[in-house]
């Protein structure tokens, strides 16, 4: 049983058919990669996991709840978080009012009117902020402006504010896009350190096949809007599907 | 039925003022991204072009003509325009008489600069600044202009007289087969719907088939993309401001008969335009055309004793109403695209 | 105690200090002086300040922290008004119910046109306002007035007429706005050598509520939903997908704004019992929004500044005729005074409005940030200025 299934997932734009039949199903406390070549439909997917858009037919059910329908916020609160591929971050704020945000969503839910009281005197809030900082190694960064950061830590402080809401599922949108190979393996060991201190699933869609192959327990192989081949990394590796899909032509041999 | 006809001919007239203005709104927005407040002054300001024009056509010589004696008993000044000295009187009283349509010609380059102006000397400098800026400062210019015309015309409106032959009414039922009498039109009505027509099809013309207005409307779609072809987007966008401008201004000039001008008028004609572009659809051209007519017929139609006795001062809000209704039930406009002023 | 920063606390003292003190400060020139046309210390232009002080430090709660632009908040002032108004037709002069009712009528107004406006954003949203102010006008100064149906007595503006009911009117009370018997309109006035302060009772009235309302509106900025409020003017798409519901908390600081609005309508007519429908036009929602930004959008104390400034600036500048000016370049030699008369001539007296206009052009262009960024950049001018000298070589700025 997983903490996301899709199943029987179709979309079609217009005449294009984004999305035919895809089913998917991630495993509990995994880290599950989902790749594909350019166009294959994964950007769709995502997008129907959060609310942005709606399937024509099929399902997406989280942790026993349909996600269908329901508005980003209100998925968002069932405890999905999303990484987006330019981090989406406050950026006229402070690196820590960013952090605080998640933890007063998490806090008090979609809305709570609490004019009256104090910013500086929420304590439960700024120590876990700090706390959220100190894991991905912000805390020096805390009183600058989210904008004057470099793009290596946006991506940072956009994973701690996603993180601050101690969420089940982690999507995460080529989370190492136009990175140097430095950064990218920072996020790398990031997202290994983020799993190894807390029980939290992660779907990553990723191009990168270092980044698939260094961090996925599992990988999904969307081609032409549905998943060709589902497996664990080292079946993944040489499957001949999975050489067609990219290279165009079935594999010798 | 006929009643029905005569209001729906009633809500021409403003109908092709309110589908000008927003016509030339939509264009400066879908291609520059502007939110034009000014874009009314330039209605106005179009007005004034025949005032202008009709004050320098009567400006006049004063001679005394001692034959004559007026109430007072003192010898009768004489003024005579400088066009009866040079053209005759015939044809210079046809001069004056005609000074609305002539206008045309005046408005023109004069409403081409003020648009040319007004991109190249600021809203140029706003393009990158967040829409609440360019509304703020083009609200602060239609100030600005108002309070000039005001200045150097005075608080009054002005009077515009059409020319004789076109300034009185047909019997328009007639020709539709109704009794005598049902229909009374002004036929300056008419030549405005007519002009306005006009106005609408050659812009519409104009973006289909000249290669300027297909770089214009590739560049509505898509700025960046033209721009990356090598086009220099900028400077047909700036005429393209020129356009809208003289598209409010001739708006402007006809309507001086309608109504006599006034230093507020481009407010009052603002408001109800950009009401007009939010229920068109922002961006669409079409769109913009299409609700300024309809929410023109409608306000006309809920003018009539019909209306107001069933709910008194309908006609004040109906478009406000009509509007909020057609936001809440079809938030893109009757025609507008996805993906224009979205979040 | 006030649950405020050191920071807050002191500035929240200083407002408290300058109003209190306004009918002093506002006054420096001697009555008799020339200059004496430029004090701004009697009781109608002190009200203004005030209540228009509590205008914009309203509508900064919208604009200021959420970003959206409603150009229709004038709306609100006009419903606080009427609603006064009849409290005063209805049951009495006086001035607390009169009050509470304006806010609670203004909120409830606002909760309806916000509700339609926020289903959009942006330029949408400024349009929606507009039209609903541009409705409500209408509504006021026509449609809401006809024989059988008198809201609000249209062109004339709603006054207290004698056979009006006003339950709780007795003849030991004023006719007059009052405070459980204390005349809004009485005002002291205290000679001292070739100076005359007033000190009106209205004008008092009106600044406690002022202070209050900034006080408000700073534990608002400093709360949990005032951070929330900054965050929807930065990025709405985050805010959803970190679980939080925009839609509540832009009505809430609709809401809140346009009670603020409802408030100085009130108060408003607190000062003078008549409510007109031009209270509503859209210019005047267009000049608090001047207010704001002239003052520093966002901030705490600009949106007072600016509407002291703009209210100060438009009854100088109404004021001032050819008369005037002929005397300030009586100095020069004639033809270059004419000269001078000429060129002002066009902007002060009936060309305020011209004023107005360019200056709000003026301000968007070169100073966003208004008076308060003007302030911050003397400032840091000033202390580069000086450290240079000192240490010889441009001290870098220090981080905001």
């Amino acid at each position: 049983m997983g903490i996301l299934e899709v199943q029987g997932v179709n979309k079609a734009f217009g005449g294009l058919k984004a999305l035919s039949d895809v089913n998917l199903n991630v495993e509990e406390n995994t880290i599950h990669a989902i790749i594909g070549p350019n166009g294959a439909g994964k950007s769709t997917l995502l997008n129907c996991f959060i609310g942005k858009l709606i399937p024509d037919t099929g399902s997406v059910v989280f942790n026993g709840t349909s996600l269908l329908g329901i508005k980003p916020h209100e998925i968002n609160q069932l405890g999905v978080s999303r990484v987006f591929q330019t981090p989406e971050i406050f950026s006229d704020l402070s690196v820590f009012e960013n952090v605080m945000i998640p933890c007063f969503a998490k806090r008090d839910g979609a809305f709570k009117l609490n004019a009256l009281s104090r910013v500086l005197g929420q304590r439960d809030v700024r120590e876990k902020a700090e706390q959220m900082l100190v894991d991905v190694n912000m805390a020096d960064k805390r009183d600058m402006i989210a904008s004057s950061l470099s793009r290596g830590d946006k991506r940072r402080l956009e994973m701690a504010m996603c993180l601050a809401q101690d969420p089940k599922l982690l999507l995460l949108d080529e989370p190492t896009a136009g990175m140097a190979r430095a950064d990218t393996n920072n996020t790398i060991d990031l997202l290994h350190e983020i799993k190894s201190k807390r029980d939290i699933t992660m779907a990553i869609i990723e191009h990168d096949m270092h980044v698939v192959f260094s961090l996925a327990q599992k990988i999904s192989v969307l081609a032409q809007g549905t998943v060709i081949v589902e497996d664990m990394p080292e079946n993944i590796k040489g499957h001949p599907k999975v050489q067609e899909a990219y290279l165009g032509t079935p594999a010798e041999g | 039925m006929d009643a029905i006809l005569l209001q729906i001919l009633n809500g021409l007239d403003k109908g092709s003022a309110y589908a000008l203005i927003a016509l030339g709104l939509t264009l400066i927005f879908g291609t520059l991204g502007v939110v034009n407040f000014a874009h009314g002054a330039l209605f106005m300001i179009g007005a004034f072009c025949a005032v202008t024009l009709q004050k320098v056509l009567t400006l006049s010589t004063i001679s005394i003509d001692p034959e004559k004696k007026d109430f007072l008993g003192q010898p009768l000044k004489v003024e005579t325009p400088y066009v009866h000295n040079w053209f005759g009187e015939a044809t210079g009283s046809s001069i004056i008489e005609w000074s609305v349509p002539l206008a045309i010609l005046f408005a023109i380059p004069v409403m081409m600069a003020v648009g040319y102006a007004m991109e190249r000397g600021l809203i140029r400098h706003f393009y990158n600044r967040p829409h609440a800026d360019q509304i703020l400062v083009t609200f602060g210019l239609a100030i600005v202009l108002q309070e000039i015309v005001k200045y150097f015309f005075g608080a009054n409106p002005i009077q515009t007289p059409a020319p004789d032959t076109v300034s009185g009414s047909i019997d328009i039922g007639l020709m539709f087969g109704f009794a005598e009498n049902a229909i009374i039109y002004p036929i300056w009505r008419l030549v405005y719907f007519a002009f306005a027509f006009a106005i609408i099809g050659a812009v519409f013309a104009f973006l289909r088939f000249t290669t300027f207005g297909m770089v214009i409307r590739a560049g509505m779609s898509d700025r960046e993309t033209v721009g990356l072809l090598g086009i220099n987007i900028d400077k047909r966008f700036t005429f393209m401001f020129g356009i809208a401008a003289a598209v409010a201004g001739l708006a402007g000039v006809m309507y001086g008969p309608i109504n006599p001008p006034n230093y507020h008028m481009g407010m009052d004609f603002l408001v109800l335009s950009f009401v007009v572009v939010v229920v068109g659809g922002m961006g669409s051209l079409p769109g913009a055309v299409l609700a300024g007519f309809l929410l023109g017929i409608l306000e006309s139609i809920a003018s009539t004793a019909w209306a107001t006795t069933m709910i008194p001062g309908i006609n004040q809000i109906i478009i406000y109403l009509v509007a909020i209704i057609v936001l809440l039930t079809r938030p893109r406009g009757l025609m507008g695209r996805k993906g224009v002023m979205e979040e | 105690m006030l649950r405020l920063t050191k920071k807050d606390i002191s500035l929240l003292v200083v407002v408290i200090v300058l109003t209190m003190l306004a009918p002093f400060l506002l006054n420096p020139f001697p009555s008799d002086s020339g200059l004496a046309q430029f004090n701004a210390g009697y009781p109608d232009l002190m009200q203004k300040f005030v209540i228009f002080g509590i205008f914009a430090i309203g509508f900064n709660i919208l604009f200021g922290l959420t970003g959206y632009l409603s150009f229709g908040h004038a709306a609100f002032l006009g419903v606080g008004s009427y609603a006064a108004v009849w409290m005063y037709k209805l049951v009495s002069y006086n001035v607390l119910p009169a009050v509470v009712l304006a806010v609670i009528v203004a909120g409830l107004f606002s909760v309806l046109i916000g509700y339609v406006s926020l289903r959009r954003s942006g330029i949408y949203f400024s349009i929606l306002t507009l039209a609903f102010a541009q409705m409500s006008f209408a509504l006021a100064y026509s449609v809401l007035s006809n024989p059988s149906f008198n809201l609000t007595n249209g062109e004339t503006g709603l006054q207290v007429y004698a056979n009006d009911p006003q339950i709780f009117h007795g003849d030991h009370l004023p006719n007059f706005p009052h405070l459980f018997g204390l005349s809004m309109g009485s005002t002291y006035k205290m000679a001292a050598g070739a100076w005359e302060f007033q000190f009106n009772v209205a004008y008092y009235f009106c600044a406690i509520f002022m202070i209050l309302a900034f006080y408000l509106s700073m534990r608002l900025v400093r709360s949990p939903f005032g951070l929330i409020l900054r965050a929807v003017k930065t990025n709405q798409t985050r805010l959803n997908y970190t679980g939080l519901n925009t839609r509540p908390y832009t009505l809430a600081a609709f809401v809140i704004s346009g009670m603020y609005a409802g408030l100085a309508g009130g108060l408003l007519a607190a000062t003078d019992p008549l409510a007109g429908a031009e209270r509503m036009q859209w210019t005047a929602s267009g000049e608090v929004v001047l207010m704001t930004i002239l003052g520093g959008v966002g901030t705490l104390i600009g949106p007072i500044l600016g509407a002291g400034f703009i209210k100060y600036l438009e009854n100088i500048f109404s004021k001032i005729n050819d008369n005037v000016l002929h005397q300030w370049f009586s100095f020069m030699p004639d033809g270059i005074e004419d000269l001078m008369v000429m060129i002002i001539h066009p902007f002060v007296g009936k060309g305020w409005h011209l004023t107005l206009g360019l200056m709000f052009m003026l301000v968007v262009t070169f100073l966003p940030g208004g008076l308060v960024e003007g302030g911050q950049r003397i400032k840091t001018w000033w202390a580069n200025r000086k450290s240079s000298d000192k240490a010889g070589k441009p001290a870098s700025t220090p981080a905001e």
